[in-house]
């Protein structure tokens, strides 16, 4: 472990969880735009969080230690899996604890809590809320898997920063399965964010939420974790994204100098995603939630096509 | 069979619909109500009154509608526990009607099936009836809550309840909504409402008739214009006062203004609850326009107070009404590019298309009214039906759909709005010289009215008897929603939970005009 490593490793998790807020304040932001509105600041999920620290933390009667500790627990999850995502470097002391495998389990982990969190309280919200996330989940992991295992077939292993390190820094090549693979990795990432066609995070239509529903009884700094920790899963998606299919720019272990240019790019290329994501939950409406299964499905297919051929094109 | 083959001693009232008085005695109140529903007639609304002096002591009274007219039926009742015959095997919607009028005055229905409060959640004195006369509340025991309130169960494997309001997660008005549901599938859904009863109809009677259209201009703040209108159509008829055309005009061309701004409201919200936020801050943008220019023209953005006994209150002048019309231009322009975004957008007719059905057969059995209505082949429409003037040089043409289903109640809307914005150029180029206001005078003695007027949810009925100190005895405020919202119930049947609020939003019920 060098030092430069720690170095990249501390940096990352402090951007990661500093950049977290600005990346969903910069989609609400052009989301107003797009749809004619004035939009609020940047900084709004700042002052959002801080709003909410500085509130008391109100907790049913009958809750259980569960209830409290799921949020901390999700907080958590996020900050282990941006912090095993390589953003900046490929130099992560860390990485070689987790693969690709650990992080969905990572994710896995977290929905796992905050469904049973939600459950709980014992509130009709609630359980309509764990069971939708669970019906977006046993479909998205599966889709999400299969496309991290495209781009290992590519470096033959699963380790996120050996698969950066191949995409981006041997010889330019085409590997047609990572279109298909990308496709599918975009249809979960929606999914799993809780965005537009699968969710609305505007919404104020209980009846209608999925990730909006298993916060209904949270408040104070329970309640800002939570949506901080939501602020860093689409940071930690945007990255594992970026690192699959736009991995130029990531600096290398044997170069650490080229963190500098490292940071510049991740900050251009999260801002043109934001701003497509905003683009794309403009123009479409929310699909029925039975349409969802078929939507998971759609991208559970593609990312196997993906594996399909980047297998038979390596051979 | 027409009116004239119930045998009724009817007499005309001086509204300018055809409105009939009549009292019945039990069995004419039967007879009646079988004949009416027998050949297709809807009922509007069932209510109590209850006098100090004179007359009968309490009367049931009922709004009854037929191709040729409004039948009011009055059965004065000598003692209150003997109640008239229940309605609902005729007209199921009476049902809810019917359980008010037992929590205001104590006159129960006969035989009725239903007997749990509907209004009264317990919080009321033990045994107060507002609307009785002689009723002094202060001093009762006051009731406790929570009441409890029968829902009906539904049994089953995996069915589960899912209690949603009064206090919803957005800023709406309360109601209380129970789900009977398994998995996502809605088995059933029941209704409780009278979380915003506010005693109007008891205060109704401490005002003055001149001031008392205020009161009426707040039953529902979305129908403001209609409820003043058929309030001073109520009382102007009680008075035999006559208006001028000006003002006749000035109060349709508001109500037509009031009709588009609550259709691109909900054309607006209707998007954006599945979703596309993009509908709503573009139809958002436009009814504010809209509302501003309400606001300049009639000193009110919902035009609030602008209609008065005798006629309006504001008179817009010459370059104010060709604003009105170049707005009509504008506004037409950009919501036919909206209906264009509308009805090609993929997702969005997916959401639309086929949820929320209400067949046909059911709407005329529910007695589904209005715009509603219309958009589930219930081809009623005071406007065109009973034209009363200005209605009657206007031509208005009926919109209407069959599919009774989210899409068909938003192809209603734009359809309504592109006939209104009509009207309102007709209205605003043709308007009648002279005052827009006369003086409405009492007559000192008992009179009673009624007012009708096909707002933008559907009709509202009122109905005022004066005494003979010209007090107001009973003013009746009916919204449309009270025929609408148990129709709503039997929507959102087999649809799943998350297409409930979008089933809502396309019915936009009133709470306050229903639970008054």
């Amino acid at each position: 472990m060098s030092f430069s490593g720690v170095l990249s490793q501390l940096l990352e998790i402090v951007i990661a969880i500093a950049l977290a807020p600005l990346l969903s304040g910069w989609v609400n932001q052009w989301r107003a735009w797009l749809q004619n509105r004035s939009a609020p600041g940047l900084l709004q999920p700042y002052r959002m969080l801080h709003k909410l620290f500085n509130k008391e933390s109100m907790v049913a009667d009958h809750a259980s230690s569960l209830f409290r500790m799921a949020p901390y627990l999700k907080f958590g999850c996020m900050v282990l899996a941006c912090s095993i995502i390589p953003t900046l470097s490929t130099d992560l002391p860390l990485a070689p604890a987790a693969d690709t495998i650990a992080l969905v389990g990572l994710f896995a982990l977290a929905r796992v809590f905050i469904s049973l969190a939600a459950m709980d309280i014992g509130t009709a919200f609630g359980s309509m809320g764990a069971r939708r996330e669970m019906l977006v989940g046993f479909l998205a992991e599966p889709a999400l898997l299969t496309v991290l295992f495209s781009a290992s077939l590519i470096s033959k292993s699963t380790s996120l920063t050996t698969i950066v390190e191949t995409l981006a820094h041997r010889d330019f090549a085409i590997y047609p399965g990572m279109a298909f693979a990308a496709v599918a990795f975009l249809m979960v990432s929606l999914a799993e964010n809780a965005r537009v066609p699968i969710d609305n995070p505007a919404t104020h239509l209980e009846l209608t939420m999925l990730h909006e529903a298993l916060l209904l009884e949270y408040s104070g700094r329970h309640l800002a974790l939570l949506e901080w920790a939501a602020s860093l899963k689409l940071f930690a998606y945007s990255c594992i994204g970026l690192a699959l299919f736009f991995p130029w720019g990531i600096a290398e272990a044997r170069a650490p100098a080229a963190m500098l240019l490292a940071l510049p790019a991740l900050l251009f290329k999260l801002g043109v995603g934001g701003f497509l994501v905003a683009v794309w939950e403009t123009v479409n409406a929310k699909m029925r939630i039975f349409r969802v299964p078929e939507f998971l499905a759609t991208a559970f297919l593609l990312a196997v096509l993906g594996m399909l051929v980047q297998l038979l094109l390596a051979r | 069979m027409t009116l004239e083959d119930l045998q009724l001693d009817r007499a005309r009232l001086g509204a300018p619909l055809p409105i009939w008085h009549a009292r019945v005695d039990s069995e004419g109140w039967r007879a009646c109500a079988s004949a009416i529903a027998g050949q297709g007639g809807r009922l509007i609304a069932v209510w109590g009154v209850e006098r100090a002096a004179g007359g009968a002591p309490a009367s049931a009274c009922a709004a009854l509608a037929l191709t040729e007219g409004l039948v009011w039926l009055e059965l004065p009742l000598e003692q209150r526990p003997g109640g008239y015959p229940d309605l609902t095997a005729w007209f199921p919607c009476a049902d809810r009607m019917q359980r008010a009028l037992r929590d205001l005055s104590g006159i129960a229905a006969q035989g009725s099936g239903d007997r749990r409060p509907w209004l009264d959640h317990g919080l009321w004195q033990a045994g107060a009836r507002p609307l009785q006369a002689d009723q002094v509340l202060a001093g009762l025991p006051a009731g406790s809550l929570p009441a409890d309130y029968a829902f009906v169960r539904v049994e089953g494997d995996g069915v589960h309840e899912i209690a949603v309001g009064p206090v919803h997660a957005g800023i709406i008005e309360p109601g209380h909504f129970r789900f009977s549901v398994v998995g996502e599938k809605v088995l059933r859904l029941e209704e409780r409402l009278g979380y915003v009863h506010k005693g109007v109809e008891r205060r109704f009677t401490e005002l003055p008739p001149l001031d008392a259209h205020r009161l009426a201009g707040r039953v529902s703040g979305d129908t403001t214009v209609g409820f003043a209108w058929a309030y001073c159509m109520a009382l102007e008829s009680a008075w035999q006062t006559e208006l001028p055309r000006r003002a006749q005009e000035l109060r349709a061309l508001m109500l037509e203004r009031e009709r588009v701004a609550n259709h691109l409201g909900d054309l607006g919200a209707l998007g954006n609850d599945a979703a596309l936020a993009f509908g709503l801050t573009q139809f958002s943008r436009l009814r504010e326009d809209w509302q501003r220019l309400s606001g300049e023209a009639f000193g009110h953005r919902l035009m609030m107070d602008a209609i008065v006994p005798g006629g309006v209150a504001a008179d817009p002048a010459a370059p104010m009404l060709d604003r009105m019309r170049a707005q009509c231009d504008s506004v037409e322009r950009s919501v036919r590019v909206l209906r264009a975004v509308y009805d090609e957008h993929a997702g969005l007719q997916d959401r639309f298309v086929g949820t929320g059905q209400v067949t046909p057969s059911l709407a005329a059995q529910l007695g589904l009214a209005g715009m509603a209505g219309r958009a589930s082949a219930q081809a009623a429409d005071l406007r065109c039906d009973q034209p009363w003037s200005p209605y009657d040089g206007l031509a208005v043409r009926k919109a209407g759909r069959g599919d009774g289903d989210v899409a068909a109640r938003v192809a209603v809307r734009f359809d309504e709005v592109f006939e209104s914005l009509r009207l309102i150029r007709a209205l605003c180029s043709g308007l009648a010289p002279g005052a827009a206001r006369v003086d409405a005078r009492a007559r000192g003695r008992v009179s009673i009215g009624a007012g009708w007027v096909e707002a933008w949810r559907g009709e509202v009925f009122v109905a005022l008897e004066l005494g003979p100190d010209d007090r107001i005895v009973r003013c009746h405020c009916h919204d449309p929603s009270w025929q609408n919202w148990p129709v709503l119930e039997h929507a959102v049947m087999g649809n799943i939970v998350a297409d409930f609020p979008l089933i809502n939003k396309s019915f936009n019920l009133s709470y306050s005009g229903h639970d008054l």
